[in-house]
């Protein structure tokens, strides 16, 4: 029994899914090993099999996919509970999905923990009954014993006032308690090894922060073993002691997290972390462009903007509350600018983006537009009827790139949309723009008479940036555009950004939760909180001296790509005021 | 993995709504089945006068409630030989002196030969046409043959059910589609405007759902003038059913207008300058006319099951017009059960288009949104 035995060895994992043209292999032989209290990074981009990796060791994939053929070693004389001299290795790719013996594995020795919370856990049961209930499937103890054992894990995961708080139900728990408790249920029988799927991507940095910081001081108490799943390097260079990457179902490269990070081999991995690398500064592009031209006149002065939501109490006779969900908001945008606006989920930054293109009517406030001819007319006041003219100046990038195409036009219906109904182009000419607009924004004009579903999520967000670009606008709010990307695209989807903004003469508005994408993308940004923006100023200046408190726990909780940098940094947590 | 898409050539890419809808439709074989079943039905309504062998008001004082008749295919001779001759054995019609009870005997040496494609009494298809090939005819015009039997009046049922499917299917065809019609109108308007204009027409959609339903049938159809012409009557009983039946779907269609009108995609349309009429028509519309038809064929069943039981009753359509619902209305009593089964053929017809509608109404609604299963 030396340190040299790992708790799981997947040795050739071959996964298969049955498709109508024939099997797709989503895992191709990937090999590794977990050692016990250490943390393995299986990286990749979407669609990589990492995900299908991990739910392999548990048999929890989805059908039609099957292990088709490897070993997947479960050392239980490596676990912590089961910690003895005689080896009981167990071949898990060998057990039936459906036996009690896998039953007994999951959860008992290997436990996992989900991206979607909410979704993982019950919405009609307590968090302590789910807890109490995961306890009692594997052990032997009283509902009392259940219980207390449940307040402890709360206590352990930091869930304040735990013996009040195990009544709750899950919609009472805030995103990252959930994911608290996920891990609490996770534990519940001191499991060997910890599989996390994406576990902290659905949550805010500073929630993120605190969550990974979680888990590794319960790796160092519990000694587990995790297998963590990622796509963020920064998240990698945070956790990791070793790191796999993973490509289109195959390992192409496996080391430890220094050696991955300084001298990566494979290309793939080079281009991963180039991109991530790329993102931690300004565009250079950006600086250039800039220098030769300065941002001109403002272009829209947003004053004192509120908008109030008004929630349904869900009773005849009792008043809803009200939300300010965007609560004095003062802006401006020169022509030619990049603005950023950051800020968590629910700060109120997409309401903001909306309600600057009145897609919701606004409560309060100015919004002046300085049109082509120098004229200049409040959004905020006019009807409905009379934004058309405005609304071709000031067009939207969308966040989900599948959502916002119409799955029943094809790409020429869905760019050409805009032109025909403004009675720009039709007919021929309108085919040509079509195919002009495709090449702008890096598209084959082969592209036209197909439907969206037969592109990549890159490839659809070209297209909604295609068809914003359509009516030659000089404004485009770009809300939350990069976030459903991949890293690798992430930067090119920016680049394009870039060049069209020279080629076209536009400013953005762009809205992110993710500091990085600002930083290269942006020349000023505003941080925005709970509907008010609480800092704003040069891009690099907010970023390098932030000076508002939330700013700095904010800045405070971005993963840096850097493993050396690893808890060099104090993480601080902003506390409103009462 | 649906992430992986690739930028060659592939089928599916050009594929519009309705080709990844029949693909996903395909995959349902009983909903297949229900197609084609659905599809030779209405064949049938369509062209009736092409297919049955009879006019469904012939009667014959000497085939009084004539038992079915097989259809025999290859014809032995005397001589031994045979060739091909589809026809039906004769049968005799003999009365008992005392009871007066008639029996029918089947007599070898009386056959009816049939012809496929036959010459048939000339008759009118449409009321214009005037056609006299039938699918199925007797080899000699005038000679008779029952293979589904005959009613208390000798009248063939084969071309009485026949004649039956043509009213029958198309009621619910007709009565949906007129409720489709208030269901769009009310539903979108509902589901687009919200707010007060919601409020109101979902409350006459309650107001209307907690009307008894069989109670407003009786009353309206019974209010129907006894003395008018049996084409007013079709039209009256089907406005009368999609007056009762529309609440359902201007349900579904509100429904999904209020989850379109947060989509991305449609906001996108109105920042792309679309008017609010465009915007409905253009871009929301069309995302749900598969489900609109879904719908649609899961309540032409209920339309046809409701015709039926009115005319059952006595009181929706009326003879002389032919409903599967008004030849069953002849099969009331115990005495058909006992002595002609056959006059309950209607009811069979019945259950097959309700199934094949439901059949076909499930595959649809399961195929409806090519786009929801992309995430599988």
């Amino acid at each position: 029994m030396t340190a040299e035995t790992p708790v799981i060895e997947v040795k050739n994992l071959v996964t298969e899914f049955a498709t109508r043209r024939g099997p797709f292999r989503a895992v191709d032989n990937v090999s590794f090993k977990l050692m016990p209290g250490k943390t393995l990074c299986l990286v990749g981009e979407s669609g990589s099999g990492k995900s299908v990796t991990a739910r392999s060791i548990l048999q929890i994939v989805d059908p039609p996919g099957r292990i088709m053929s490897g070993q997947i070693l479960l050392n239980r004389h490596m676990t912590r509970r089961g910690r003895s001299e005689t080896a009981d290795t167990l071949d898990l790719a060998a057990l039936n999905p459906r036996s009690s013996a896998i039953r007994a594995i999951r959860g008992r020795d290997i436990a996992m923990i989900f991206q979607e919370p909410m979704s993982s856990l019950s919405p009609v049961h307590t968090i302590g009954n789910q807890i109490g209930e995961a306890i009692r499937l594997h052990e032997n103890v009283s509902k009392a014993e259940a219980r207390a054992r449940t307040i402890e894990l709360l206590r352990k995961v930091e869930i304040p006032n735990a013996d009040k708080t195990i009544d709750r139900y899950p919609f009472e728990y805030s995103g990252g308690m959930r994911q608290r408790a996920m891990i609490a249920m996770a534990l519940a029988c001191n499991p060997g090894v910890l599989i996390a799927d994406e576990p902290t991507t659905a949550l805010d940095v500073t929630t993120q922060a605190e969550i990974l910081s979680l888990i590794k001081k319960l790796q160092d108490d519990e000694g587990m073993a995790v297998l963590f799943i990622t796509h963020d390097m920064g998240v990698v260079a945070e956790i990791a002691d070793e790191v796999a990457v993973m490509r289109f179902g195959k390992l192409v490269e496996h080391g430890d997290t220094i050696s991955i990070f300084e001298n990566p081999q494979h290309d793939y991995t080079k281009m991963l972390l180039g991109s991530v690398k790329q993102l931690d500064r300004p565009a250079p592009r950006r600086l250039a462009r800039r220098a030769e031209h300065p941002p001109g006149n403002t272009l829209l002065d947003v004053e004192g903007l509120k908008k109030t939501f008004f929630i349904d109490s869900g009773s005849f006779f009792r008043k809803g509350d009200e939300l300010h969900a965007v609560n004095n908001v003062t802006l401006t945008l020169r022509s030619g600018e990049n603005l950023g606006i950051v800020g968590e989920s629910g700060s109120g930054k997409s309401t903001l983006g909306r309600c600057i293109m009145r897609v919701y009517d606004i409560s309060g406030g100015a919004i002046r537009y300085t049109d082509r001819d120098g004229m200049t007319s409040d959004l905020a006041t006019l009807p409905d009827r009379s934004l058309m003219a405005a609304r071709r100046d000031l067009r939207m990038v969308f966040q989900d790139p599948f959502a916002s195409l119409n799955p029943r036009m094809t790409v020429a219906q869905l760019i050409g949309e805009p032109l025909l109904v403004n009675g720009v182009l039709s007919g021929k000419a309108l085919n040509d723009r079509v195919a002009e607009l495709l090449g702008l924004v890096g598209l084959p004009a082969t592209a036209m008479e197909r439907y969206p579903h037969a592109f990549s999520g890159g490839q659809r967000q070209r297209i909604g940036i295609a068809r914003a670009i359509a009516l030659e606008p000089r404004i485009i709010i770009a809300d939350e555009a990069t976030s459903a990307l991949d890293v690798s695209l992430r930067s090119q989807v920016l680049d394009l950004l870039l060049e069209l903004q020279e080629r076209l003469d536009l400013s953005f508005i762009f809205i992110s939760h993710d500091i990085a994408v600002i930083r290269y993308f942006c020349d000023r940004v505003a941080v925005m909180y709970k509907g008010r923006i609480v800092e704003e100023g040069p891009t690099e200046e907010v970023c390098s001296r932030p000076v508002h408190p939330y700013t700095q726990s904010l800045l405070s909780a971005v993963p840096h790509p850097d493993p050396r940098m690893r808890g060099t940094r104090v993480r601080t947590r902003y506390r409103e005021q009462a | 993995m649906s992430s992986i898409a690739s930028t060659t050539g592939n089928a599916a890419d050009q594929a519009s709504q309705w080709t990844l809808m029949w693909w996903a439709f395909r995959r349902h074989r009983l909903a297949v089945l229900g197609l084609m079943i659905v599809g030779l039905l209405y064949f049938i309504a369509a062209f009736v006068e092409l297919l049955a062998p009879y006019d469904p008001d012939l009667s014959n004082a000497r085939a009084v409630n004539h038992p079915p008749q097989a259809l025999h295919f290859i014809k032995k001779e005397k001589d031994g030989g045979w060739s091909f001759q589809p026809y039906v054995i004769g049968m005799t019609q003999k009365r008992d002196p005392i009871t007066l009870a008639t029996t029918f005997t089947p007599d070898p040496t009386k056959t009816v030969d049939v012809q496929f494609f036959g010459k048939g009494e000339p008759t009118k298809l449409w009321g214009i046409f005037p056609v006299e090939r039938r699918l199925i005819a007797p080899k000699v015009l005038g000679e008779r043959f029952y293979l589904i039997g005959a009613d208390r009046l000798g009248r063939d049922m084969l071309s009485r059910v026949l004649y039956g499917t043509r009213i029958s299917m198309s009621i619910g065809l007709l009565g949906v589609l007129m409720s489709l019609v208030l269901d769009i109108f009310l539903g979108g308007l509902s589901g687009s405007y919200g707010g007060w204009i919601d409020a109101t027409v979902q409350r006459i959609v309650e107001f209307k759902l907690a009307m008894p339903t069989i109670p407003i049938w009786l009353g309206l159809s019974a209010a129907l003038p006894q003395d008018w012409p049996p084409t007013w009557r079709y039209f009256a009983i089907t406005i009368i059913l999609s007056l009762i039946g529309w609440t359902e779907l201007a349900r579904v269609v509100r429904g999904r207008f209020l989850a379109l009108r947060t989509e991305d995609f449609v906001i996108a349309a109105r920042l792309d300058g679309c008017s609010q009429m465009r915007v409905i028509f253009r871009h929301m519309l069309p995302s749900m006319v598969s489900h609109i038809i879904a719908s649609v064929s899961l309540a032409i069943p209920m339309m046809i099951i409701a015709e039926t039981s009115l005319s059952f009753l006595g009181l929706g359509l009326l003879p002389p017009t032919i409903s599967w619902g008004v030849l069953l209305k002849e099969a009331q009593n115990v005495r058909t059960i006992a002595e002609a089964p056959w006059l309950f053929s209607p009811g069979v017809a019945v259950c097959l288009a309700v199934l094949a509608l439901n059949f076909l109404g499930d595959g649809l609604r399961d195929a409806a949104d090519p786009y929801a299963q992309e995430g599988r």
